[in-house]
């Protein structure tokens, strides 16, 4: 099974999804996640969807899934790069996102993390 | 020597689910589908076909070129001999599901295409044909 590479830079986990999502390496990449976030003590999880050409029912729930678990490890997750034809796509479904953070692009979700821990430092 | 108009593929794996998107996007992207038009379709499909694997215990996805007049669409058919749906009106309904799921595939991929059918009965497996054109 294909597993998702997770790399750290300082207090930020970088995930970049670039293959088409099988179920399995969904569900191993939430467990991948939680477990890094624990032993690394990272406070953001950047997700960089921008290749995905399709976010389903299942994939939104695991993203859903990795920002709740991210939350009560104490790290913020944000989902960056959707494509607009996915999210067009993705609100016709149905599929709100509910409690999960998006930005528009690599740069604006690290700004968006590096705020917040500077605000919590504050 | 013209390609072919319709064919079909199994779904009973994880791995087919992908291998029906794939599919999928390289029809609609030879009927020049917009990429957004080409997304619901295949969106569509990996839920119906999540569907077929997980409640239907696997099945076969049928694909069908359509033309009328200057139009050109595409039809799936999903097809398993699974258990049924004894509920069709209460399986359409958005947020119920018999499983883990959120319960929006079926009312999200209709939500997704043009024309939208569904045919079960319990034990005698379900049928679910979804079209949309260009």
């Amino acid at each position: 099974m294909q597993r998702i590479p997770i790399l750290r830079m300082g207090r930020v986990l970088l995930v970049t999804i670039q293959v088409d999502l099988q179920d399995q390496t969904a569900l191993a990449l939430q467990d991948d996640l939680s477990e890094m976030i624990t032993r690394t003590g990272a406070r953001g999880v950047l997700i960089d969807i921008s290749a995905l050409e399709l976010v389903d029912s299942f994939i939104g729930r695991m993203l859903v899934g990795i920002s709740g678990i991210a939350r009560v490890l104490d790290a913020q997750a944000v989902v960056v790069g959707m494509q607009p034809a996915v999210a067009i796509t993705l609100v016709e479904l149905g599929l709100s996102l509910s409690g999960v953070r998006t930005a528009l692009n690599v740069e604006r979700g690290m700004a968006l993390l590096v705020h917040d821990q500077q605000e919590g430092q504050a | 020597m013209t390609a072919p108009t319709s064919g079909s593929i199994p779904v009973l794996s994880e791995q087919d689910i992908v291998l029906c998107r794939q599919l999928v996007r390289k029809l609609t992207q030879e009927l020049r589908f917009s990429l957004v038009d080409q997304t619901k379709m295949i969106t569509a499909a990996s839920e119906l076909s999540r569907n077929t694997v997980t409640y239907g215990g696997g099945g076969v996805m049928r694909w069908q070129l359509l033309t009328e007049g200057t139009r050109n669409g595409l039809r799936l058919a999903f097809e398993d001999k699974g258990p049924g749906i004894a509920d069709l009106a209460l399986a359409m309904t958005d947020g119920w599901t018999s499983g883990k799921g959120l319960g929006l595939g079926l009312t999200g991929s209709k939500r997704l295409v043009s024309e939208f059918d569904i045919r079960s009965a319990p034990g005698e497996g379900t049928c679910v044909t979804i079209a949309r054109w260009k």
